[in-house]
């Protein structure tokens, strides 16, 4: 279950991890990319920051629209359509929704990466968000399943976030611009993936802070 | 990190402000919008939207006036612009034929664009698009994302501009850049690298031995880093890697552009060029015509690229038509 509070706090402290992990992100793009993903995804968030305040009287799926609409204009790059594309997608899923139950938090996470494979058209083991998304996702979905807490499903997720973040090293990049690099991408985690960890950590952040 | 700027966060802007007051009578800015288009809006015919990140100029908003451009959208720089960006431009720009948009193939650029055509035709604006990957530095396989999209761009913007003014159909330009496309393909080489703004240092190391070949216009890597070597070395090699991709043979024609990365005088560009001109002599290759100077750069990134597009008698007529913007002119 979670709220509409619930949902604004995990906008709110993903818009924190974001600049706290900027260089972190322009860092690892450096590497394989172009240089740029925590500078636009700290924009965009940024962005979203300012909006918080009149999200106070709207529903989750408002919120989740006006976040993803928000990044579309903002953080440009590929990042801007894919994360932009997931919070319309996971707003559209809570159309009518007071609050979320496990199961439409589930939803909106699946429509969300429904999203992102549309737009970005990737799958598993391209070196991408899809990475550490896709295997959090079914971490959360066995913990959900198995009955456990909002928050333990959020740590199981996180946790196979980071292993798929971790995964990314090994393998070479066929999507972005990361393969260009072909073999010599080996190595590197990729930036996307460890962008999408970090919201993995805000969810779960917020439903330790929640009680859930 | 050492810049004429005065906040990381304003340059895409200042610079497109400085642009506008440079050349009122080329374009106009959307107020409230990173968007040039034409000083005065062409109607009657297809309109061509191109842009990208910013960095790269004159690329794209030097290219908007007549015959080449209608509207250029740019980005913060080396990300491509947002797709309402964009969806202003076609809005803007169409004139009821339909809108071309030209895009370079990165990742980015092409989930922005899409996202705009997808808003633009749920507004019943007809568009088209085509991709630009002329960089034979990159394998276009299975498991890239294809060929990226440098300088060979502009011939896009030149021809199919040609021949949209000429009032042909949305199809019949998609088509000439499409024509375009498949006959254009370039190679580059870095010597220094390029410092975005707001990364505040060098996208890539390259000590003062050193050369990039195949680099991108984003610094991205390209096929070997080399010790340094003659100016005519690196041309020969740029070219090999060219002409085993195009297979021009004896007697055909061909557009040349010696495009700069920024950072590189003049001067070292003619020192390419003539080399570039001997190759394509001693292939028998006829030169038709050549461009030199600084069309699609990477900041301050010190380097070159080398175009060249096979010509048929359409694309020489259109290669020479009227052009009048604020970097081309023919």
């Amino acid at each position: 279950m979670a709220t509409k509070a619930e949902v604004l706090n995990f906008v709110r402290i993903y818009v924190d991890k974001m600049a706290e992990h900027r260089q972190e992100l322009t860092d690892l793009d450096q590497a394989i990319g172009d240089g740029d993903h925590g500078i636009n995804m700290n924009r965009g968030f940024k962005a979203v920051d300012e909006k918080l305040l009149t999200f106070a009287d709207k529903t989750i799926e408002e919120i989740l629209n006006a976040v993803g609409m928000t990044l579309v204009s903002t953080v440009g790059g590929a990042s801007g359509p894919l994360y932009g594309t997931a919070f319309l997608r996971a707003g559209a899923s809570a159309k009518g929704k007071e609050a979320l139950s496990d199961q439409d938090v589930i939803l909106a996470f699946d429509e969300g990466v429904g999203g992102i494979q549309y737009r970005g058209k990737a799958v598993k083991g391209e070196k991408t968000i899809l990475d550490s998304m896709l295997p959090a996702i079914d971490a959360m979905k066995k913990s959900i399943g198995e009955g456990k807490s909002m928050t333990v499903a959020l740590e199981e997720a996180e946790k196979a976030a980071w292993a798929g973040v971790e995964y990314t090293k090994t393998i070479i990049a066929t999507k972005g611009r990361a393969s260009y690099l072909g073999e010599r991408s080996i190595g590197h985690q990729d930036p996307g993936a460890t962008s999408m960890a970090y919201l993995f950590q805000a969810a779960k952040e917020a439903a330790q802070k929640a009680g859930k | 990190m050492k810049k004429f700027i005065n906040d990381v966060e304003n340059v895409e802007n200042e610079m497109l402000e400085g642009i506008v007051l440079a050349h009122p009578e080329y374009v106009n800015r959307i107020p409230g919008f990173d968007v040039l288009v034409r000083a005065e809006k062409k109607v009657g015919k297809v309109a061509l939207v191109s842009g990208g990140g910013s960095g790269h100029e004159p690329a794209h908003g030097g290219f908007v006036g007549k015959g080449m451009l209608d509207g250029a959208v740019a980005g913060a720089i080396f990300t491509s612009p947002t797709p309402d960006q964009v969806f202003e431009a076609i809005k803007a720009v169409d004139a009821g034929k339909g809108v071309l948009l030209v895009v370079k193939n990165y990742t980015g650029d092409i989930m922005n664009f899409e996202m705009a055509a997808e808003l633009a035709e749920a507004e019943g604006i007809k568009v088209a698009n085509v991709v630009t990957n002329d960089d034979v530095a990159v394998e276009d396989s299975l498991y890239t994302t294809g060929r990226r999209g440098v300088a060979g761009t502009i011939f896009v913007h030149k021809i199919a501009g040609a021949k949209a003014e000429t009032g042909a159909s949305l199809e019949e330009v998609q088509a000439i850049a499409e024509k375009v496309i498949a006959n254009v393909r370039t190679m580059g080489v870095a010597l220094k690298p390029c410092t975005v703004p707001a990364a505040g240092k060098p996208g890539f190391e390259l000590s003062d031995e050193e050369m990039e070949l195949g680099i991108g216009i984003h610094g991205e890597p390209g096929i070997e880093r080399k010790p340094m070597q003659k100016a005519d070395e690196i041309v020969d090699y740029l070219m090999a890697r060219i002409l085993k991709d195009m297979n021009p043979q004896s007697g055909d024609e061909v557009a040349v552009m010696v495009n700069g990365a920024g950072a590189t005088p003049p001067m070292e560009l003619y020192i390419l060029n003539r080399r570039v001109s001997q190759i394509l002599a001693e292939k028998g290759v006829k030169v038709f015509k050549t461009f030199v100077g600084d069309f699609m750069t990477s900041i301050d990134m010190a380097g070159a690229s080398i175009t060249l597009l096979k010509l048929d008698n359409e694309l020489k007529t259109l290669l020479l038509a009227e052009a009048d913007t604020i970097a081309l002119k023919m």
